[in-house]
């Protein structure tokens, strides 16, 4: 294909994008910084505080509670949800009428509004009127999501397992799907086992988009907030309350603007450098 | 080293295929006979049915209906890694995350080859292929003829290999490599003696491989034999269009008691006829054997193409286009002159087919 | 198979189809019947809760609401990506990768940081608690991903088709309007999917930035759910309902999804 020309009016076609992106990030982003340098008592009086905000907020144990619940949680859905999707993606029927009736039914939870989700599971697993609940109390288990922390903490895996895995699925299957018959007819002439055939052609091809589905997954879990919020409520106690859930406590329900803003500033870093590291790290072995 | 035996092999990739409807199948009928240690060409457009006969072949398909035997053996129903085949595709298929090394062992390895004899077999291909400097860069790495050549080491490491299938493997190699491989394989031909079995469209690279050339259309095996012989006796007019360039002259012709009549003269051909036979008659003659003369059939020069070595002329005569392959130097007539066919030469083909063709 | 590897996505979506049935389950029911027994299927089948939602304006106003910012939001996102995605994937220009990457990481931002600062912000531009707010603030994550998406299809279509266009004396607006988008539609339908999808489902934003007259549907769940008790059957319903428009959207596109991850971006 022909390169690409050099045209500066192309600055044009982008202006509308970057108005609107602009408003709705610069703005806010500079709000956040401003603040998170100030102190206020009220009456829109504001003092300049310096970094005494993020002082507070890298030292506060709060905060690193909920980083840690945070990084914990997040690690313990990647490695469900990684190997689970593939394991589905490799099982899926390659062509045929069940190929689509398989992709419908499982891209359903994908649509749910995030708090239904989180509503749905909330009645599933209620201890006694629940399906979940119920089933689990009969086995023997002293279940309570409400009350007990480590119930709450299964819950809420569970919970998101059953509504991301299928992203990890779909992409799975269309890097799957995306390999061409010939590597697997020339693995069959060449007595190769599925086990190899998965190591030496189906993994390495799923390179690019088992990347997209970990960097996804490990954004969209570190900024969770309404499902485990409509759920547990980042309960019992706070034994579930992840990053998003403290933050919009401390802003919106203390308006701690200050802290808030610190804090705000302190995570969305550390989701880019998160974002940043795995990228390369998956990306090292790409251009050799 | 084994004979491979076609019977009756049919093919339709529809779930149900009718015997009725000629379009439900990918290939007819065919029974063949292919001698060990040959190099064969399927040559044929697209779609014609070669790939599916050398996945037939290779037991990366299992047939409709019919037979496979190699050598007394009857493999119909064997997958691919027990026939000693090996086959290379279209566009060059190797283990990315592996060392070339690797990838010429992995066949070995898996077939659990003890590690010894695979270091010898690897170094001894590598070095059949020129690749014995890169054995340890990563396949990835390697420019598309390389890694087409990888892909045929993997086939040739195996001792046990009789047969070694080609579909297409040139298609995305440069033009100015394709010559270099394509000289390869002959040597390794040679020195191999596996049988080689070449797919393709490209008439060139069949007449220039093979011994004995399949030509294929919709379906249909229409005629094997030596470049030669699909030259000078094309055994159908397909044959004669697709092979050579340009093509053959096909024109019209009618029979009357044996005599062949072309725009109202007598036609002397090399084949006999007899009798007045039903359906579309025509003669078949190459621009090679059309000449201009003195007299003969009355024609009008239309074009010139001069392709270097010689010139196409396209003469017309009434609703007849005719094509002359005049060498380079010749000096042509005016706009109005004669041409005659060499007699020699001149082929009668009924509904397509070769009188007394086989 | 020889052995049963179906039963791999079967089970599978045995156990995604467990709280959907649920919800169901429940919202066929009366809360008494949820509270006092636990059944498998409604004993006295009634569909009361959905006969308040329908007839209930506080509800369904909430769904008219959601289903509104959510459109707004795709057309304009995918809108204003067009023109974008063409120049990021035709040009080269001063600063053009940084703008890209910019892009991208304006996905990766939090909405819980935003919150509060959105709150502010658009109170202060007048548009607190309209549906344009919503779909504005979800612009945001939505434009990068439209641009994202619409760029990696526009890159597989060769630079000569433009070229032979103008070549035929068409100029830029009819071109782009009657030769390149048909061409690439299925990626405009790709981004409109996503947009519509993470649109609709995400909610700490659209609640924080409306409260009575844009109040979308899971505002209107989550007030009933504190305020009066524990009406679990209505609920129930109206979670059910809010299933239906994602489960429409994917039967339509059911086709390009078998499709089409594997094109594009991809």
């Amino acid at each position: 294909m022909a390169a690409k020309t050099t045209n500066q009016k192309a600055w044009l076609f982008v202006l509308p994008v970057i108005v609107l992106v602009a408003f709705n990030a610069v703005i806010p982003l500079m709000t956040v910084v401003n603040y998170s340098v100030q102190e206020t008592f009220g009456n829109n009086v504001f003092f300049f505080e310096g970094v005494r905000w993020f002082a507070d907020v890298l030292h506060s144990e709060r905060f690193h509670a909920s980083l840690l619940r945070q990084m914990a949680f997040t690690g313990t859905i990647l490695a469900i949800e990684i190997p689970l999707g593939v394991a589905i993606a490799l099982t899926m029927p390659k062509e045929g009428v069940w190929v689509s009736v398989c992709l419908v039914l499982m891209a359903l939870p994908l649509l749910i509004p995030w708090n239904v989700v989180g509503a749905m599971w909330n009645i599933f697993a209620l201890p006694e009127i629940g399906l979940l609940g119920r089933v689990l109390n009969v086995l023997g288990f002293d279940y309570n999501f409400t009350q007990g922390p480590v119930a709450a903490w299964f819950t809420t895996i569970l919970m998101d397992v059953w509504h991301w895995t299928s992203l990890v699925v779909l992409l799975a299957y269309a890097g799957l799907r995306s390999i061409p018959d010939a590597y697997f007819q020339a693995a069959k002439i060449d007595g190769a086992g599925s086990w190899a055939v998965f190591r030496h052609i189906q993994l390495p091809k799923m390179k690019r988009v088992l990347t997209i589905a970990v960097l996804l997954r490990l954004m969209d879990s570190f900024m969770i907030y309404t499902e485990p919020f409509v759920l547990t409520g980042g309960g019992p106690g706070n034994t579930t309350t992840f990053l998003s859930i403290d933050l919009v406590k401390i802003a919106l329900g203390q308006f701690d603007l200050g802290p808030a803003a610190a804090m705000s500033l302190i995570y969305f870093l550390i989701v880019l450098l998160l974002c940043w590291v795995f990228y390369t790290l998956m990306m090292k072995n790409e251009d050799q | 080293m084994s004979m491979i035996t076609l019977k009756g092999i049919r093919h339709s990739y529809m779930p149900s295929p009718s015997l009725a409807r000629d379009d439900d199948w990918a290939l007819k009928e065919m029974s063949l006979e292919w001698s060990d240690g040959g190099a064969y060409a399927l040559l044929g457009p697209s779609g014609c049915g070669k790939t599916t006969l050398l996945n037939i072949i290779s037991g990366l398909l299992i047939p409709t209906q019919g037979e496979i035997w190699f050598g007394d053996k009857n493999v119909t129903e064997e997958p691919a890694d027990t026939r000693n085949i090996a086959q290379v595709f279209q566009f060059p298929v190797v283990y990315d995350t592996m060392t070339v090394y690797d990838n010429l062992a992995f066949p070995l390895r898996n077939r659990g080859i003890d590690e010894a004899l695979v270091d010898k077999r690897v170094r001894e291909i590598g070095e059949m292929l020129d690749l014995s400097d890169r054995l340890a860069t990563r396949a990835s790495g390697l420019t598309a003829d390389g890694k087409q050549k990888i892909s045929l080491g993997r086939g040739l490491v195996r001792e046990d290999v009789n047969v070694i299938m080609f579909d297409e493997p040139l298609t995305v190699i440069d033009p100015h490599l394709k010559w270099v491989l394509r000289s390869k394989l002959k040597e390794l031909h040679q020195r191999v003696g596996a049988t080689m079995i070449y797919v393709t469209h490209d008439q060139t690279e069949a007449l220039t491989f093979a011994d004995q050339v399949v030509v294929m259309h919709e379906g249909g095996v229409v005629q094997i034999g030596t470049p030669v012989e699909l030259f000078e006796r094309p055994k159908h007019t397909f044959v004669g269009h697709f092979i050579g360039s340009p093509g053959m002259n096909v024109l019209p012709c009618s029979i009357d008691n044996g005599q062949v009549i072309f725009a109202g003269q007598q036609v002397q051909t090399v084949d006999v006829v007899s009798g007045a036979p039903n359906g579309r008659t025509e003669i078949g003659i190459r621009p090679e054997f059309v000449s201009f003369s003195e007299q003969g059939l009355a024609v009008s020069i239309v074009k010139v193409i001069d392709v270097g070595r010689a010139s196409i002329v396209e003469v017309r005569h009434a609703d007849h286009i005719i094509k002359l392959l005049v060498p380079e130097g010749t000096s042509l007539p005016s706009a109005e002159a004669y041409i005659q066919f060499a007699p020699a030469h001149t082929h009668v083909y009924i509904n397509g087919w070769l009188v007394g063709g086989d | 198979m020889r052995k049963p590897i179906w039963l791999v996505p079967t089970l599978y979506i045995v156990f995604l189809m467990l709280p959907i049935y649920w919800l169901l389950n429940m919202s066929f029911k009366t809360t008494n019947e949820i509270l006092g027994a636990f059944t498998l299927w409604p004993q006295n089948f009634t569909i009361e809760n959905y006969v308040k939602i329908f007839t209930d304006p506080t509800w369904y106003n909430g769904y008219i609401n959601s289903v509104t910012y959510v459109l707004i939001n795709t057309v304009i996102s995918v809108s204003v990506a067009l023109p974008a995605a063409y120049a990021f994937s035709r040009y080269r220009f001063l600063g053009d990768k940084h703008l890209f990457f910019w892009l991208l990481t304006n996905r990766m931002a939090p909405p819980a940081v935003f919150a509060l600062p959105f709150f502010q912000l658009y109170s202060a531009a007048n548009l607190f608690d309209t549906p344009i707010a919503v779909a504005l603030a979800h612009c945001l994550f939505n434009i990068p991903l439209a641009v994202w998406i619409l760029e990696g299809f526009m890159s597989g279509i060769p630079k000569e088709l433009d070229e032979t266009a103008y070549v035929d004396g068409y100029s830029f607006p009819r071109f782009f309007v009657k030769v390149f988008i048909p061409t690439i539609a299925a990626g405009i339908g790709v981004a409109a999917f996503f947009c519509f999808m993470f649109s609709w489902v995400e909610l700490l934003l659209a609640k924080t930035l409306t409260s009575v007259a844009a109040k979308p549907i899971a505002a209107t769940m989550t007030r009933t759910a504190s305020t009066s008790g524990y009406e679990l059957g209505l609920l129930a319903a109206a979670g059910a309902l809010t299933i239906i428009p994602g489960a429409i959207v994917i039967y339509f596109v059911r086709h390009h999804i078998a499709k089409g991850f594997a094109l594009g971006r991809v």
